[in-house]
């Protein structure tokens, strides 16, 4: 009846966990394969609604064009910035290497 | 280049605004302390939610204008997800479906000296990631510094199709869209990280390569080379170039590869429901009627009113300061002489001397110019004036003709000089009328005396002898 | 009760009156508060009554949810992942109660980032329900309900995605507001699903939700998506009583899979309206079956891009050797977060995912429009909606909490108003057993005006505002 792929592979939850910068131990894997599974079939309800010609709702309530002045205000303090840094180093945010 | 396909993306820092795209922080973060221009909006602290900067907005109009662009009438913001250290959000503000502007070109000169129309995809707005400081290079370093001032600065990202053929074009290409940009005054391309460049090459039939993050127009030129080298190699010993993305070392002027999954960018995009869309359609009338001359136009004025040859033409507007200085001094003085003396000689010394144009004062062009008008100097004392005002040896012009001794000697007083020594040196004329060549110089050397040096010694000789020949 | 009580503080009773909340908090059993903010909450109210200021609630301390920035007060969505964070902003509403005069007096616990029915997410560990502790408060701010149901504080705030103001308010017998969308500025709210929630109060009585509301609502500059009018009085016009008022019973809302006992107290609640001059009709609001489903794709989705800053790097948790930043970054993100948060971050991010986001996201959205619609069509006919806010009371701990899915089911007469973005309001109605039911009152887009006159005609006509649960 439908043309996608549907069931959740322990691949697909490896793939996810990668996006989603989430580390998953093997354990884990199973658990969320079958949970995964579940919920995205209850979701797939939503397949039994026709909306064909409908607009997809992404902000409840219509505004557009709102804007701020280019106008520089003051920002925080160095020491505001780092203060809830875990590891930092002469002024800068300590990060792990990048490979 | 034959089989050469590149197409570039440029990141374009409005850093000419005051504010950052999504904040009030201060754009003035160049050489102040890193973290300094930080706030919870553009650091992503939790609870913090962006704001559009107005003026952004109708600069990136501007731009999507002066590139030919159709500017889209309701356009929004979208989240591109992704983790890096850098981006505090986990995801970037940027656009995707229905951006700002697209379906542009600008025209360059190819390599065959013939005119190339290079066509826009489209341009965007999004906010620049913080920047990373590594201890050592990318690949080795230990560990990473993060400086967010960066973080949260307008960007303007400018796509082409894969239009141009050769390293020397992209860089034909970067220095119009510099140019431009600087026309329309919403960027100061002299600030470090104000035009960062991404590059896609391939050679035909084959995947392309992506080398990221690449500033300056000389490493574009430098990567773009290396990597046509390393595609050819790779192709003649049959071995197929991997699409991935690759990153320009400036040191060893190589691109290396940065291990990323295949397949790996999947950004996730959907529409920033944090922001309100964009109805701007009204906004483009004025924004375009308020557009000023660009480069082209100005090229061809410039051979139109003041009769300059389109080489000069092009060296004079390539550049929007060079042309404003031009113009001051084509007011006050012969604009043909003035074009040669600007465009072929003070750009070159400037050059020499890593200076710009705003160092000179154009009331002192003009003054020189005036005076070789006149022959008041001579084509060598322009030169050491010239370079007398830019080693800041000080004072105008007519002070350093003066302190040099650099004026052209009057023609009258030079040639009353030549009368008085012909009629005073009778002995030396008479020898000279006997075949001494030496003579004559004895009498050249009198002129000099009376003129102190002032004139032209070759003038001199020449009018001596006519003078003495005449009798 | 508030308007009295900030009366008496001006007597030079706000440091007593405190410091007698934070003795009963010490002795609780409850675990609703996180973080209190004695120090500077005594100070506050010292300082007030040396020289009581003018503001509307000048001496008043209030409880405020977790996810809500304080400066200088640690914020951490009761999650291991954020622990030690201290904002140095304090949330747009913050503000605004300090510009009235309110003190802040501490933090309220919750489902780890909002995730959840129950507040048993939460890594303090669950919230107790002052009706009976074994049973759960509501979520996710079940602190924030539990507080002031248990006379910890006298009022709180707390934010209300699917429900979460909503459901807790119900289960702990107390009246809980959720704005129409754009109302209350969420500047400062750390973010769960940003298209649906809001930040709303909590409080004993009608009256004290309509002055809170006036208090926090209105234009933020700060909040692109907060609504461009000025704040508004909801305490003038609040007795006007409903003579005349059209209710609509959605008939979804209503048979299989809601407690008897919740159904007759809320039946009983429409005819009280009745006999105090409003009128009722059925109504059908049909796609309410699709927004369980809609709802948790569009709340997972958003979810995973508005914690994915959670990394370690500017805040937070970060331990061990640093290896490169991915596995540093994935290994931080796998220990700091509890396990619904991961489930529904990757859910989310499969939802967004190349080859999936027509799918669900988008197809999502479209069935968010076509639910958004029903409410519409209604308020043509009729000025405001009665149901219940849960189908059922207040569950045992430790009952649903290994049954995400069963979880999820009793969101379903709360969900359709975020998806919707109109207001709607939870006030006491009865009992099941020793447990409170609440009744829904939704009205349209910036209907509070309605929402609230309703409300407190039907609370001046009963007495359960006036219920107390035994101290525990």
């Amino acid at each position: 009846m439908n043309e996608w792929d549907d069931m959740i592979t322990r691949e697909d939850v490896e793939h996810i966990g990668w996006l989603a910068s989430i580390e998953i131990d093997d354990e884990e894997k199973d658990e969320l394969v079958e949970h995964f599974n579940s919920i995205l079939d209850y979701f797939h309800q939503l397949d039994e609604v026709d909306t064909e010609g409908v607009e997809p709702t992404y902000r409840v309530v219509d505004l557009a064009n709102v804007f701020r002045d280019d106008a520089a205000s003051s920002s925080l303090s160095i020491e505001q910035a780092l203060k809830n840094a875990p590891r930092r180093e002469n002024g800068y945010f300590k990060s792990p290497r990048i490979v | 280049m034959e089989d050469v396909i590149i197409g570039l993306e440029i990141h374009v820092q409005l850093n000419r605004l005051a504010s950052k795209m999504f904040c009030n922080c201060s754009t003035a973060y160049h050489n102040s302390p890193p973290n300094s221009h930080t706030c919870p909006v553009c650091l992503g602290l939790p609870g913090s939610l962006p704001v559009i900067n107005r003026k952004a907005v109708e600069y990136g109009i501007k731009v999507g204008l002066a590139l030919s662009c159709k500017i889209e009438e309701e356009t929004l913001f979208y989240r591109k997800n992704y983790y890096y250290p850098d981006l505090p959000k986990g995801f970037q503000i940027s656009q995707y479906d229905f951006p700002l502007a697209t379906n542009g070109h600008i025209m360059i000169l190819g390599d065959d000296g013939a005119e190339r129309n290079i066509r826009i995809n489209r341009a965007h707005m999004e906010e620049d990631p913080g920047r990373l400081v590594h201890a050592g290079t990318i690949d080795k370093a230990k560990y990473t510094m993060v400086d967010y001032n960066r973080c949260g600065m307008p960007l303007l990202e400018v796509v082409t199709e894969p239009d141009l053929t050769s390293p020397k074009e992209a860089r034909a290409f970067l220095d119009k869209l510099k140019s431009i940009l600087e026309y329309l005054e919403v960027f100061d391309g002299s600030l470090e990280g104000a035009m960062r460049v991404d590059a896609n090459i391939s050679l035909k039939g084959g995947d392309r390569s992506e080398v990221k993050n690449i500033s300056g127009f000389k490493g574009v030129e430098k990567a773009l080379s290396y990597e046509i080298t390393r595609q050819k190699n790779l192709q003649r010993r049959n071995i197929k170039v991997v699409q991935e993305t690759r990153h320009f070392d400036e040191i060893r002027n190589i691109t290396v590869s940065i291990r990323s999954k295949v397949g790996a960018h999947d950004y996730r995009y959907f529409p920033e429901c944090d922001l309100a869309v964009l109805r701007i359609a009204s906004w483009v009338p004025e924004i375009k009627a308020a557009l000023p001359e660009l480069p082209d136009a100005k090229r061809e004025r410039f051979v139109r009113q003041y009769g300059l040859t389109d080489d000069h033409a092009k060296s004079l507007t390539s550049e929007i300061k060079v042309a404003n200085f031009y113009e001051a001094v084509a007011a006050q003085a012969a604009p043909r002489l003035a074009a040669v003396w600007i465009a072929d000689v003070l750009k070159g010394e400037l050059n020499y001397r890593d200076q710009t144009i705003e160092i000179f004062k154009e009331e002192h062009m003009a003054e020189i110019v005036g005076m070789l008008e006149k022959s008041q100097i001579t084509e060598d004392g322009a030169v050491q004036i010239i370079r007398a005002l830019l080693d800041k040896k000080g004072g105008s012009p007519g002070e350093i003709v003066k302190s040099l001794g650099l004026g052209k000697a009057e023609d009258d007083a030079v040639q009353k000089a030549v009368r008085e020594a012909v009629a005073e040196c009778a002995a030396a004329v008479a020898d000279y009328r006997a075949g001494s060549e030496r003579a004559l110089n004895f009498i050249v050397g009198q002129v000099m005396k009376k003129t102190r040096g002032k004139a032209d010694a070759g003038e001199v000789h020449r009018l001596v002898k006519a003078e003495v020949e005449k009798s | 009760m508030l308007r009295d009580l900030i009366e008496r503080l001006r007597d030079g009773a706000a440091e007593e009156y405190l410091s007698r909340l934070y003795e009963r908090i010490e002795k609780s059993r409850l675990n609703g508060f996180t973080t209190l903010a004695k120090e500077s909450a005594l100070e506050e109210a010292r300082r007030f009554d040396k020289s009581p200021g003018q503001g509307l609630l000048s001496g008043l301390p209030i409880a405020i949810k977790e996810c809500i920035s304080t400066r200088g007060i640690e914020t951490n969505c009761s999650s291991n992942i954020l622990r030690g964070y201290i904002p140095p902003y304090d949330a747009h509403v913050i503000e605004r109660l300090k510009a009235e005069g309110a003190i802040i007096m501490g933090k309220t616990n919750m489902d780890e980032f909002a995730m959840g029915t129950s507040t048993e997410t939460s890594c303090f560990g669950p919230t107790r329900n002052p009706w009976d502790i074994d049973t759960v408060p509501g979520g996710s701010s079940g602190g924030s309900a539990a507080v002031v149901a248990g006379g910890e504080a006298p009022c709180s705030l707390g934010s209300d995605t699917g429900g979460s103001v909503r459901c807790p308010a119900s289960f702990c017998g107390i009246v809980g507001l959720k704005p129409t969308y754009g109302l209350v500025s969420r500047y400062g709210l750390v973010a769960y699903a940003n298209s649906l929630e809001q930040i709303g109060p909590l409080t004993h009585t009608v009256e004290d939700t309509a002055l809170l509301l006036q208090v926090i609502s209105g234009h933020d500059a700060r909040d692109s998506t907060s609504a461009p009018r000025p704040g508004q009085s909801y305490l003038e016009g609040l007795d006007e009583g409903v003579a005349g008022m059209k209710i609509g019973i959605p008939r979804e809302y209503f048979g299989e899979g809601v407690a008897p006992a919740v159904e007759k107290a809320v039946w009983e609640g429409i005819h009280t309206l009745e006999s105090l001059g409003a009128s009722w009709q059925e109504v059908s609001l049909p796609h309410t079956r699709y927004a369980l489903a809609a709802y948790y794709v569009v709340a997972m989705s958003e979810a995973s891009s508005n914690l994915a800053r959670f990394d370690g790097l500017r805040y937070g948790l970060r331990e061990g050797e640093d290896k490169d930043w991915h596995t540093t970054f994935s290994a931080i993100r796998a220990k700091g977060f509890g396990p619904e948060v991961k489930r529904r971050i990757m859910l989310g991010t499969y939802a967004l995912s190349a080859g999936y986001y027509g799918r669900y996201y988008l197809k999502a959205l479209k069935v968010r429009t076509l639910i958004k619609e029903d409410f519409l069509r209604a308020f043509k006919e009729v000025d405001i909606l009665v149901s219940p806010t849960m189908p059922i009371p207040a569950f045992k701990i430790g009952e649903r909490i290994n049954d995400p899915l069963s979880l999820y089911m009793a969101d379903v007469f709360t969900v359709p108003i975020n998806l919707a973005g109109v207001p709607a309001i939870s006030l006491p109605c009865g009992f099941d057993g020793r447990l409170p039911v609440g009744l829904q009152i939704i009205g349209p887009h910036f209907g509070e005006g309605a929402v609230l006159k309703a409300a407190q005609a039907f609370e001046s006509a009963t007495p359960f505002h006036e219920a107390k649960p035994e101290v525990v």
